[in-house]
């Protein structure tokens, strides 16, 4: 183990850390975002829009998250008709295509854990909502999404962590994330553990503090439950 | 009489002895670096690299294996005696030369910049804001950025994926050598509107002093066997015969 070498490489480091967290923190947003309509069109069976729904989180995590990311990012790069399109600018960047890929795929795991915690609202929160003349919408918006977003926290902080440790994917397409520090630190010095062993300590630093975030937020919202 | 056919019997025995210890070496590579090493459609290994690796054993009369590795893994493998040596078109450099030995050069190739036949690049400006592809860990990474430092350089687990991002536009060059650009890259229907540059880059501080095979730190007797082996190739005309095969030219270099 060289210290020194880690050391002298801090900003190498830093500028992974930064990389990634920015990456998992818009991929969650994009992706928390993206799951509330999802899960809600499979909750209550909407015709049609609750099919393909169905079929979104089926495609998404029935095939590795890998594969994914080389279809968007080596995949469509092929196709002419996308280099010219107005994409381009976007799909051209490997941070990009990366943040694409994490948030469609966070998207379908974050749509099961709503879907689910959706239809564990009882039907006694929707009867006293309607007797208090709420219309469904207002209904919904304001007593069943809150509590059902408030159940899935024990479960999202899970998904919080499988997004972080799946964004170490990003490396295979050249984003200098936490890992992709650490093996630019190994190729370029032909050192083995150096770089993967600041990666780790990274990574367990940051689920270190996302457990204590989602420990302070779990005792703030599901106090009354 | 007896002491005679007593001397006989010994003789025998350390004959037989001497053979049992015959000379096995596990070549490490990685195969893809096409024309050095890279594998057949039914999935085998051939090239120039896998060639030579033969003919080195057949030179030492030894049993030799092969191993695949993972380029940026091929060191760490090295040492953890998942084979014995590494026949993969590794560099020799000084900075690998800190972590592993290396047997005298097997051949040794210029490196030129490739890009697109109507954008070409300026190697004399300082490519601020140019965008180069390259194989991560390999000695073109270094030459690079102590050349170049206000290039952006993005590096690819495989020479392959360089070539796929070049000819998507993602990269506006890419380094390699020669070879390897004109039977990885310029041959393929990517390659297709993209040239080689005029400049040949050869800086020894950087790219060394050619093509080398690695073993463990301390393992001189093996790389002696090697080098020696080498040479004899080179006498012998099995060198030029392999040579031939692959290039119009001889890439053992002056």
């Amino acid at each position: 183990m060289d210290l020194a070498l880690i050391y002298d490489n801090w900003e190498l480091f830093a500028r992974g850390l930064q990389n990634t967290i920015i990456l998992v923190s818009c991929s969650l947003l994009f992706g928390g975002v993206l799951a509330v309509p999802l899960a809600m069109v499979q909750a209550y069976n909407v015709p049609v829009l609750g099919k393909l729904a169905l079929g979104y989180s089926y495609v998404f995590r029935g095939t590795p998250l890998l594969v994914q990311l080389f279809i968007i990012y080596y995949g469509l790069a092929q196709f002419e008709t996308v280099r010219n399109s107005i994409f381009w600018p976007v799909l051209r960047e490997p941070f990009y295509c990366a943040l694409i890929g994490f948030s469609l795929n966070g998207a379908a795991y974050a749509s099961e854990i709503f879907r689910g915690a959706l239809l564990d609202v009882g039907k006694g929160y929707w009867e006293a909502a309607m007797a208090c003349g709420m219309s469904w919408a207002a209904a919904f918006r304001r007593i069943i999404l809150p509590i059902a977003l408030r159940k899935s926290i024990p479960a999202y902080s899970n998904e919080v962590i499988f997004v972080l440790h799946g964004s170490v994917l990003a490396s295979t397409i050249t984003v200098v994330d936490i890992l992709g520090a650490g093996r630019q630190l190994n190729g370029t010095y032909y050192v083995t553990y150096e770089g993967f062993i600041t990666a780790a300590a990274l990574y367990m630093a940051i689920v270190f503090t996302l457990s204590l975030v989602f420990r302070a937020l779990e005792f703030k919202f599901l106090r009354f439950m | 009489m007896k002491k005679t056919t007593a001397i006989a019997i010994i003789g025998l025995m350390l004959g037989h002895a001497a053979s049992a210890e015959e000379l096995t070496i596990r070549w490490g590579t990685e195969a893809g670096y096409k024309p050095f090493m890279y594998k057949t459609s039914d999935g085998g290994l051939t090239g120039f690299d896998y060639d030579i690796g033969n003919a080195i054993c057949a030179e030492l009369k030894a049993t030799c294996t092969w191993t695949e590795q993972d380029w940026d893994g091929i060191i760490p493998a090295l040492q953890a005696e998942k084979y014995d040596a590494i026949l993969a078109s590794m560099n020799i450099t000084d900075d690998r030369k800190r972590v592993v030995d290396f047997s005298e050069r097997y051949y040794r190739i210029p490196n030129r910049f490739v890009a697109r036949e109507d954008a070409p690049i300026d190697e004399n400006s300082d490519l601020d804001g140019v965008v180069i592809g390259v194989q991560r860990a390999t000695i073109q990474v270094g030459y690079l950025r102590a050349k170049w430092p206000k290039a952006t350089i993005r590096e690819y687990p495989t020479w392959d994926e360089v070539w796929l991002d070049l000819s998507a536009g993602r990269v506006d060059t890419a380094m390699a050598n020669m070879i390897v650009i004109q039977d990885s890259f310029l041959t393929t229907d990517n390659g297709k509107g993209f040239v080689m540059q005029d400049t040949n880059h050869t800086d020894p501080e950087h790219f060394g002093e050619g093509t080398g095979i690695a073993v463990r730190k301390g393992e001189t007797e093996l790389a002696k066997k090697i080098s020696g082996a080498i040479q004899d190739l080179r006498a012998n005309g099995t060198y030029a015969e392999v040579n031939s095969k692959y290039f119009p030219f001889d890439v053992y270099g002056e």
